[in-house]
């Protein structure tokens, strides 16, 4: 490694160790940090970490919560290198008869400042010391920015829920009134998808549908083109005239021959655009699906899709994702891309490759696409005719 | 043999400090799913000859191995939890009491999507004695020493974005002297590697055939060569555990991507539509397939050579036996249940276990049925022998079965 990503590294670990070094820490241990941050890709960097993991780990409960502190904007295999640390150095401490640092970890824990994952590692050991802590702690966790202590506190939200439940079920003329009340609040909360259907569920046997396409943010209307050549497969690499700017207007050259023209669809359940109830049962084909997001400001976003098939995502002209397999499984949020959205229009594109397989269960040719934020909840765009976004609405 | 004996003639030998009654792998020693271990039980139930049951944290198809003297006996497990299952666990319990001595936890870095039956701790660990290298289905690839400390952790995804498949991810790693090998043929970038066990930087990486495979590599001596045999859809290959390098290949073949090959009597034992003894090629000569036959049909269940039989299991219970020299259909049986866990051997009996939970044990010589021995779980985990014991591992809990 540089000197000059050494000494980048070695601030940048500075930087997030100033949230925890105070009075009582020890400076020793930041060249330590700075080596496991360091760590690189195919195992660079492997050697001079696990001699740093070595003398971490010989350390005590002291260093918790610089190890802890350390694991913001870590990458992925540095976080898991300091997590073991932190497992070893608590799981040590607490095998010895000894006490971990109860109010450091519960401090480091609700500063939402810190890394999601290290905060949910210190609840993790909080709660082994401290029964306590969930019942304190959790439901001022409902809108955290971790993933994990925000499931935990929809999660008993969701007891609460429950119980009204069940005395409702039990008593039909009963007010259902309390019941949809706690069941919405979770319905705000939540952001993984087992626990969203789950009070879609609910409140649907208590009288409320929700619509799922709209809350978990699927994109519902597109225009198609299909299709194209994926002969052999063929068709996942080659660039066909919409990846280099879509004119709805257009006319295209596709497979054999065929004249390919844009067209509007509204898609099902969820977002889903079946292209063989759309188009054809065809095989050996690409379609394209397109639409425009208008976004009231830049940020950050997740389009996340599903299919059976092989699939490409573009935002903006700039391709996110890409994945070249074929029916194996479909399943909600399967393929992530990230990108940035601007503030004002923005284009998805989305490429859906059907294969040449005849098997009864490789005949889908489908997709669906939502577009939300890192947690999973939808974001607040808008879809709208390209004609109509051209216009500045 | 007595044990102590047997490390001596290892050590002589050069190689690796684990000792042959051990449960190193995937299958056990040689990946052969056989033990020489007496005094197996034979009949149990949650009521009797239930040594000890330990729940487990989560979801598995691993099955744990075991490494005993001169080494502390251990036995390392992995699970995963989490409602994406990105929690990855690696335990380490006492074999003859299930006590925890430690377990570690790790954030998947890669993906989680996979079908239902499967899971991210599909592939089971290795360990040489000293250290135990987890490798889960995200391609996170965890080595520890047996005191739990961190030796090196990698994310293959992080390295090669593209390796998987939204089917999961099940072959397991093998150890080659210092070089773990891990067989990652998939729906995107394919190859199997071999990675120096202490620094975990890759040694050697070559690339493989696209598409889904779950087999595990076996491990064969070749002369003064090792090599790791890789079984794929259309050819069976040997590789050079040093370099990486191809030393022979057989290829005008159609095998299984399920069912992983075996490594006994000095021949291949490769599972497909057709069933292959192959005699291993050389830098000097090409395999050979020694006999062939359709008697031999699979499923999920890796075979089985045993006191000169071949053993294959079908997914419905099928389990169908013939000579290893020559291939000869001997008899068959059909055991009530679905099987996903390859069976073993010990004892001069076959132990086969269904995914309802229903052992049942077979007498290895004419199939001769023993026992039927039920238990209320899913078994997807294929069952480990060590020390008179039988270690079966469903989604929540670990069992020892043994009569002492």
């Amino acid at each position: 490694m540089s000197r000059c990503k050494l000494l980048w590294l070695g601030t940048a670990t500075m930087a997030v160790l100033g949230l925890a070094l105070g009075a009582g820490s020890s400076p020793a241990i930041e060249p330590l940090l700075v080596r496991i941050r360091a760590i690189g890709k195919e195992g660079s960097g492997n050697v001079s970490a696990r001699q740093a993991v070595r003398e971490l780990t010989q350390r005590g409960p002291e260093v918790l919560i610089p190890v802890l502190t350390a694991m913001k904007d870590a990458n992925p295999v540095a976080l898991n290198y300091l997590r073991a640390v932190v497992d070893t150095i608590a799981e040590k401490t607490l095998s010895s008869n000894k006490p971990l640092p109860a109010s450091e970890l519960e401090k480091f824990v609700t500063d939402t400042r810190h890394s999601g994952v290290a905060r949910r590692l210190a609840y993790e050991w909080l709660i082994r010391v401290d029964a306590t802590a969930p019942e304190r702690l959790l439901p001022g966790m409902l809108d955290d920015p971790g993933a994990e202590l925000r499931r935990d506190a929809v999660a008993l939200l969701l007891r609460e829920a429950q119980a009204i439940f069940d005395k409702l079920q039990k008593n039909e003329k009963a007010d259902p009134a309390p019941g949809i009340a706690v069941y919405r609040k979770a319905l705000h909360h939540a952001r993984d998808r087992d626990q969203v259907m789950l009070i879609a569920q609910r409140l649907k046997k208590l009288g409320v549908e929700i619509d799922l396409t709209t809350h978990f943010g699927f994109v519902t209307r597109w225009h198609i083109a299909a299709s194209f050549d994926n002969h052999k497969g063929i068709g996942y690499a080659a660039v066909y005239p919409p990846e280099k700017g879509v004119d709805l207007k257009a006319v295209y050259d596709g497979k054999q021959g065929q004249k390919v023209r844009w067209r509007e669809v509204q898609a099902g359940n969820l977002g889903l655009v079946d292209f063989n109830r759309e188009v054809a049962a065809l095989h050996g084909v690409v379609a394209y699906a397109h639409c425009v997001v208008v976004s009231p400001v830049e940020r950050p976003v997740e389009l996340r899709a599903a299919s059976n098939n092989a699939i490409k995502i573009f935002l903006n002209g700039q391709e996110i994702f890409g994945r070249e397999e074929y029916h194996h499984g479909m399943q909600l949020d399967q393929h992530v891309g990230k990108g940035r959205l601007k503030a004002g229009r923005n284009e998805v594109l989305v490429k859906v490759c059907q294969n040449e397989q005849t098997e009864d269960w490789a005949q889908r040719w489908s997709f669906q696409l939502r577009l939300c934020d890192s947690l999973g909840a939808a974001v607040p765009v808008t879809v709208v005719s390209p004609a109509a976004s051209n216009k500045g609405e | 043999m007595p044990v102590r004996v047997v490390l001596g003639t290892l050590v002589l030998a050069g190689l690796p400090l684990v000792a042959k009654a051990d449960w190193p792998q995937f299958r056990g020693p040689g990946g052969l799913g056989v033990s020489n271990e007496k005094g197996l039980p034979i009949v149990w139930s949650e009521q009797k000859n239930i040594r000890w049951k330990i729940a487990l944290p989560g979801r598995g198809l691993s099955s744990p191995v075991i490494a005993g003297p001169p080494f502390q006996e251990q036995l390392y497990l992995t699970a995963c939890t989490g409602w994406q299952q990105d929690r990855l666990h690696v335990l380490c319990l006492d074999p003859r009491t299930g006590k925890k001595r430690w377990e570690r936890q790790f954030t998947g870095t890669g993906t989680t999507v996979c079908h239902e039956k499967t899971n991210m701790a599909a592939p089971t660990p290795v360990t040489d004695g000293q250290h135990v290298f987890a490798l889960f289905a995200t391609h996170d690839l965890a080595a520890l020493d047996r005191d739990g400390n961190l030796l090196w952790f990698r994310s293959l995804t992080g390295d090669y974005p593209t390796v998987g498949n939204n089917v999961g991810m099940a072959s397991s790693p093998v150890l080659a002297g210092d070089t773990l090998v891990l067989a990652l043929e998939n729906a995107g970038e394919s190859f199997v590697v071999g990675i120096d066990k202490i620094t975990g930087k890759n040694r050697w990486r070559v690339p493989r055939p696209r598409g889904i495979n779950w087999t595990t590599p076996a491990v064969l001596q070749q002369g003064q060569q090792t090599v790791v045999v890789l079984q794929s859809p259309d050819e069976l290959s040997a590789h050079n555990v040093e370099s990486g390098k191809k030393v022979w290949t057989l290829t005008d073949v159609k095998l299984s991507t399920i069912p992983s090959p075996v490594v006994a009597q000095g021949r291949v034992f490769a599972p497909g539509p057709e069933f292959l003894a192959v005699r291993p090629g050389s830098t000097e000569r090409q395999p050979e397939i020694l006999w062939r036959t359709r008697k031999l049909p699979g499923g999920y269940s890796s075979p089985v050579v045993y006191e000169g039989k071949v053993y294959m299991l079908t997914a419905r219970g099928i389990l169908n036996c013939a000579d290893a020299a020559a291939g000869n259909p001997l008899w068959d049986v059909r055991l009530d249940g679905n099987y996903a866990a390859s069976p073993v051997a010990a004892d001069g009996r076959i132990y086969a276990v269904n995914e309802e939970g229903v052992t049942t044990v077979l007498q290895a010589q004419d199939g001769k049925l023993l026992a039927i021995n039920p238990l209320p779980e899913k078994f997807l985990a294929s069952p480990v022998i060590w020390e008179s014991a039988l270690y079966l591992r469903s989604d929540r809990a670990l069992y020892c079965i043994s009569e002492k």
